[in-house]
């Protein structure tokens, strides 16, 4: 195994990995400081912060060191490589190069968003000299907001570290920005006409190490040490993104991609950072409700719950074969398996059906070229199917139900009076029936809401019961790939809004609280193409399903 | 976290000579002290609410809102005395300056709203000492009082005004800039840091005859 040196501490790295030194380091727990240096992007070895001094063990053990220093992520490392970070040579370069990035840095880190999570501030912290020399007036450049509808940009506040250009050259493929003039007058700019609007457009915010790109959604909304921040996975599409839900007092303020090589990479698309707004809409139920005769008799969660457990056990008496459950495939794998289970109890001939899937165009391949045709290799998908879970769910519903029922299905045999009782698990901000189908559950003799958000079929329904969002309750949701992957509560739901796994634990009398590891365990002996849910933690990374139960069970999509 | 008992060093009492055992000196002392304040009057006892309280120079009483020369809000939203606050009394909200607007050419950020629940407050200072902007400052208004919870909510009207009222009175000069904005807003003219820290002997490359040239 060839062997780097760090900082006098030998480490293997794999025979056929090619890693530059700022990983080698990274192995050996020695962080080397870098600004343009992103593991997605190509490497420009520009802002010579990652300065290293380098050196060659000879096979007699004797070490010959370069005279000069290295930029740590332009220079490959391979066996015997010797890397010294904590030199007073290389401590003298970093504190240099500090200086020079700060020369005209306006220092404006009291109005500065990025202020609590950036470079400047942490490597000055870490690494720098704490006071400039400069005699000379600084070089402020005008800002400019016209970098696209999402971004903005603190000019004078850039590094020139390129990163935002090197994203929409090599990532997203649709290069808007770039770097015009030269020397000390650098600046990032649009070609006019033409800005940063691509559907990738948010990462340059992420990638910018300091607060030079900051986005508009969250300009000064909030100071990035307030922000509360848990493990999520986006629902916008079947992605599944790894993301952190930064909250503060549960109001919910920004997403950010959270690394994860298992499921996109390091970045997310704008329709799922920007498309989280409908958590706070002014719709949301946030009291359950009782009807009858369009008259509301109960908005409490004491009297509805019993009222709801007698309607549905009556209704299903009265008539087994004619009542379903509907679940939405924004729901997790632990919803999902608690109301499946629970109608079963109730109905064994129950119909369980899984949601309208929303699928919207077709899956956006980036890179793209000038045209706009995606570019091989891919870098970054966004699926057209829009929901989070439909694999999850279905695994489910096939285990406990031998196959999966369209929820169009269920709506002809609604309309066809075959079916009188119907329990809707909803969660998709978009509706989960069209306008004109509404009418169709008029022949309904008992209809069971639980959803998010009040839509004209919820004014229908006997029993509301507000659910949670996703950011707002614990589970799992299962990729397009079947990397099942935790979601944690990040936020309390407004008013009495409900986690829903809550709310089916306690409709099903099922003892003990809702608590998703726990639930996971038995659903993994429960349903063997969930079998990888057997660790109850999954971890940041979450789990592949890719057990030859789960193989069996799920084509791949 | 308990004491360490290798950390504790037991004193013994000296013990009492003769004459000390008496107590006279001690008597003789304490009438002494007596007899100073009866031929040496001097009231301390202030006559207050008759009679105007004078309170030290370094009083801290009502908050106050600074403004600039431009008779604009100094704040600059960046919430350092939000986050310094031990009560949690201060709520700020932020707003883009705007850009449209030459009064504000040279800012990019300022509170919309700057809320200090003065019921809360405990009057420790920090706000004034996390500020960045010498915007906010504590003032010698001590009797502050009100008829219910709400009109105790003093914002950023309120706060400005209080500035308004106080920076004639000498007791509360502006104390600093005069009466400009601090460094970090004052985008026209930044001026030269000074060291943040002091400059160690050995640093190499501050001793170097030009900048970033490392010996």
């Amino acid at each position: 195994m060839p062997t780097v040196i760090v900082n006098n501490k030998p480490v293997e790295i794999g025979a056929s990995e090619r890693l530059n030194c700022i990983q080698a380091a990274e192995r050996a727990g020695v962080e080397i400081p870098h600004y343009c240096y992103h593991h997605d992007l190509s490497v420009v070895a520009s802002c010579r912060m990652c300065l290293v001094e380098m050196g060659d063990k000879k096979p007699d053990g004797t070490i010959a060191m370069q005279p000069k220093l290295f930029p740590g992520c332009q220079t490959p490392v391979k066996d015997g490589t010797v890397i010294v970070s904590d030199s007073k040579k290389v401590k003298d370069a970093q504190k240099a190069t500090l200086e020079y990035l700060l020369l005209n840095h306006p220092l404006d880190c009291p109005v500065c968003d990025q202020a609590g999570e950036c470079g400047l501030q942490d490597y000055s912290y870490e690494y720098g000299r704490g006071y400039s020399r400069l005699q000379e007036p600084k070089n402020i450049k005008p800002d400019k907001d016209y970098i696209g509808d999402q971004i903005t940009l603190f000019t004078d506040r850039c590094i020139m570290c390129t990163r935002c250009v090197r994203f929409t050259r090599e990532i997203s493929g649709t290069a808007e920005l770039q770097v015009v003039s030269r020397g000390t007058h650098e600046e990032i700019d649009i070609f006019p006409g033409d800005p940063c609007n691509n559907k990738l457009a948010g990462n340059v915010v992420d990638l910018c190490p300091v607060g030079a790109l900051c986005s508009k959604d969250f300009l000064y909304e909030q100071r990035v040490w307030w922000l509360k921040s848990k493990n999520s996975v986006c629902p916008g599409c079947s992605t599944g993104c790894s993301i952190n839900v930064d909250q503060n007092n549960d109001v919910l303020y920004r997403l950010k991609p959270r690394e994860n090589p298992q499921a996109q990479g390091a970045f997310m698309c704008d329709e799922g950072r920007f498309g989280w707004k409908y958590i706070h809409a002014d719709n949301r139920l946030t009291l359950p409700e009782q009807r009858a005769n369009g008259q509301t008799v109960s908005k409490d969660w004491d009297v509805i719950l019993p009222a709801v457990r007698n309607a549905l056990k009556e209704a299903a008496l009265r008539a087994p074969n004619k009542f379903a459950a509907v679940i939405s495939p924004w729901a997790t794998v632990e919803e999902a398996y608690l109301l499946a289970t629970y109608a079963r109890k109730l109905s064994p001939t129950a119909k369980l059906a899984i949601g309208p899937v929303r699928t919207v165009g077709e899956d956006d391949l980036y890179p793209k070229d000038v045209h706009g045709k995606p570019v091989t290799p891919t870098k970054f998908t966004i699926h057209a199917e829009k929901c989070p879970n439909r694999r999850g769910v279905e695994a489910v519903l096939k285990q406990i139900q031998g196959s999966v029922i369209e929820f169009s299905s269920v709506l002809n045999q609604v309309s066809k009076g075959e079916i009188e009782a119907l329990y809707v698990l909803g969660g998709d901000p978009e509706g989960w029936i069209a306008d004109a189908d509404v009418m169709k559950l008029d022949k309904l003799k008992l209809l069971v809401v639980q959803d998010l958000l009040a839509s004209a079929a919820s004014a229908k329904a006997q029993f509301v019961l507000p659910g949670g969002a996703w950011a707002e309750k614990d589970g799992t949701f299962v990729n397009y790939k079947g990397l099942a992957q935790a979601i944690h509560r990040g936020l309390r739901g407004p008013g009495e809004a409900r986690p829903d796994g809550r709310i089916l634990m306690e409709l099903s009398e099922k003892p003990g609280m809702f608590q998703a590891p726990a639930l996971r365990k038995e659903i993994a002996k429960a349903v063997p193409a969930l079998a990888a849910l057997s660790v109850g933690d999954l971890g940041e990374l979450g789990v592949p399903l890719e057990t030859a139960a789960a193989k069996s069970e799920l084509q791949p999509a | 976290m308990p004491i360490n008992s290798k950390d504790v060093e037991w004193v013994e009492e000296p013990p009492m000579n003769f004459w000390e055992a008496t107590f006279l000196p001690a008597v003789i002392d304490g009438l002494r002290a007596t007899g100073h304040h009866v031929t040496h009057f001097t009231p301390v006892t202030q006559m207050y609410p008759e009679e105007a309280a004078v309170l030290p120079r370094h009083y801290r009483g009502v908050h106050r809102l600074n403004r600039d020369d431009a008779g604009r809000v100094k704040c600059v939203a960046c919430m350092m005395c939000a986050t310094a606050c031990p009560a949690r009394c201060i709520d700020i909200v932020a707003q883009e300056a705007p850009k449209d607007d030459p009064k504000w050419a040279d800012r990019d950020k300022l509170p919309n709203s700057f809320v200090i629940d003065e019921l809360k407050c405990i009057y420790c200072g920090m706000c004034e000492e996390a500020c960045p902007v010498d915007a906010i400052e504590l003032t010698h208004i001590y009797d502050l009082t009100g008829m219910s919870r709400q009109e105790m909510l003093f914002d950023k009207e309120k706060l400005l005004s209080v500035f308004d009222q106080t920076k004639d009175s000498g007791l509360d000069p502006i104390r600093t800039h005069k009466g400009r904005l601090g460094p970090a807003s004052d985008f026209q003219q930044l001026p030269t840091l000074g060291p943040a820290t002091t400059v160690v002997g050995d640093d190499r490359s501050a001793k170097a005859a030009s900048p970033g040239v490392i010996e």
